[in-house]
């Protein structure tokens, strides 16, 4: 489990102070995978960097397991830093050493025995798919590969948390699922909690359980998949499940409707339901259906006959449980 | 006789080249293994204490570079080499020969080669050593363990410069009272204008100059990973 509360961090910048962080606050359960996304700006790399104590924050604590690791003396910073495990956009392997010299650096550093660092490193090595790499350089490695060995890496230590930033950015999209995977199933293995920092919205849907959008140094929407993109309001449910992009806007006759749903729902036949029971025709205009998680999910615009029932409609889908946006004509 | 009979008869030659490489040689032996042993931690040192760096001390890093290395940098080395004739006589007790000559040689490069070295450091990514403390590496651990391994080829780089500017300085040297090679030249090439020992006293140091930077060379591939 990881608390962070209330972190704050002021850069000095001239005359000016810029404010990076402005009061964050989240926890993420162990076991679960949270995203933090934003865009370039709104705090990511300074968040990181304040996470892991790199830049000391200006206030605010953070803590795994309960135990902080602000205000604590270097000495105990750096016990507490291994019990975060960090994974880098670039990797960041050392290219003096070797696969498994990579791996055991962090082993190395507090002298644990050969014999131990040997075993450690070739499970390491087996849980993610490089035993075959072990003597070879990272520049011998594709951007996959070299993030499967900052995993490892990252790993070494048996750490609580695992922080990633930006882990796939520098990849192609099928190396970014790869990746993605081996996460989720390090997860499931591990039972550790992982905090992806993106500014990719597919990794959310992919890997995250619970998501927290990060603009100007503050956190303004948080919640479950589940819950941000049944929000009509909200503005991750438009990013994480948008209508295609030549959506056509409100024209001709008859309202239109925004319907957001989940789960249950997604499965029934909502749009058949309306037309048989209002008894009057019901177009889609656009829409997408996915399946985030083990969840299914769908956002509709649909058009109804300029003669339907509007009120009545939004009630009856609203007590399904459906989020409904009426359109207003332009 | 030919142009070769002459000078294997040129008792210039015969007698005199062998003992002036074995004291070039030893000159620059001794001030690269003093100028590695004083540059290294001083490079580290420079590296460390500017911005950016694990150690960020504003004062030092100001008294390192801008005194120290910048001004004795700036003083042409024949000049530098006259002027710390009493410092090698106090080290050394002899203040003519190539013991003594090694004292000025090795503060002549120190300095140059510790700006070298502290470019080599700057070439590791910060994002190297980020990783390095985020798995909690003390800052000693971060320097031996990643700045100088990473840094290794230009590292390997920085001492070959280092040791053909040596071989050049060494030349200087001899001409101040510092024998080798230096002194040779200077003596018969110039002073008796012996056009054949000052051509052999070049063929010396041109393959002086080419092993080092091939030897150079070859091990900063060898362990270059990247």
């Amino acid at each position: 489990m990881i608390t962070i509360s209330d972190l704050r961090k002021v850069y000095r910048q001239g005359n000016n102070d810029v404010v990076a962080l402005d009061g964050v606050s989240l926890e993420v359960p162990t076991g679960k995978i949270h995203g933090i996304v934003g865009h370039s700006g709104a705090g990511k790399s300074t968040l990181v960097r304040c996470l892991t104590l790199l830049d000391q924050p200006t206030s605010g604590t953070v803590a795994v397991n309960g135990k902080e690791l602000t205000n604590v003396s270097d000495d105990e910073l750096r016990n507490a830093r291994r019990r975060i495990g960090m994974v880098f956009q670039h990797a960041n392997l050392f290219d003096s050493r070797t696969t498994e010299q990579n791996i055991a650096y962090p082993l190395e550093l507090v002298g644990t025995p050969k014999k131990d660092v040997a075993k450690k490193v070739s499970e390491l090595l087996e849980l993610v798919g490089l035993t075959q790499f072990a003597k070879g350089y990272p520049s011998q490695l594709s951007g996959g590969q070299r993030q499967r060995v900052g995993i490892a890496r990252a790993l070494a230590t048996d750490p609580d948390v695992l922080l990633c930033d930006e882990p796939t950015s520098a990849l192609d999209p099928q190396t970014t699922d790869e990746i993605l995977e081996l996460v989720k199933e390090l997860r499931n293995r591990l039972n550790i909690t992982v905090l992806i920092i993106t500014h990719e919205m597919h990794v959310v849907k992919q890997a995250c359980d619970s998501v927290s959008l990060l603009e100007a140094g503050k956190i303004v929407e948080h919640g479950d998949i589940e819950a941000v993109i049944t929000n009509p309001s909200g503005r991750l449910a438009a990013t994480l499940l948008p209508l295609p992009g030549d959506a056509p806007q409100v024209e001709g006759a008859g309202p239109v409707v925004d319907l957001l749903y989940t789960g249950d729902q997604a499965t029934e036949p909502v749009i058949s339901g309306i037309a048989r029971k209002f008894n009057t025709d019901v177009n889609v205009l656009a829409g997408s259906v996915e399946h985030l998680g083990d969840q299914q999910f769908a956002h509709l615009r649909v058009q109804f006959a300029p003669d339907a029932d509007l009120g009545a409609i939004v009630e009856y889908l609203k007590s399904a449980g459906i989020a409904v946006t009426v359109k207003e004509a332009k | 006789m030919d142009f070769f009979t002459e000078l294997l008869n040129n008792p210039g030659i015969t007698r005199a080249m062998w003992p002036a490489t074995v004291e070039t040689l030893q000159m620059v032996l001794i001030a690269t293994v003093f100028t590695i042993v004083i540059g290294l931690p001083l490079g580290i040192l420079l590296h460390n204490t500017g911005k950016g760096g694990l150690l960020p001390v504003r004062w030092l890093n100001v008294v390192l570079s801008g005194i120290i290395v910048n001004i004795t940098r700036s003083i042409p080395f024949a000049i530098l080499m006259v002027a710390l004739i009493p410092l090698a006589k106090a080290i050394t007790g002899e203040s003519l020969g190539p013991v003594a000559a090694s004292v000025s040689l090795t503060i002549g490069t120190v300095p140059f080669f510790a700006r070298l070295v502290e470019t080599a450091l700057r070439d590791v990514s910060s994002g190297k050593v980020d990783a390095a403390l985020v798995m909690g590496s003390t800052k000693m651990q971060v320097i031996r363990k990643v700045l100088v391994p990473e840094a290794m080829p230009g590292l390997i780089a920085a001492l070959t410069t280092t040791v053909v500017t040596l071989i050049g300085y060494s030349a200087m040297a001899g001409l101040v009272g510092g024998g080798g090679l230096g002194r040779l030249a200077y003596n018969y090439g110039f002073q008796r204008y012996d056009m054949g020992i000052m051509l052999v006293t070049m063929v010396i140091i041109l393959i002086m100059v080419q092993i080092v930077q091939i030897a150079g060379d070859i091990v900063a591939r060898k362990i270059d990973h990247r």
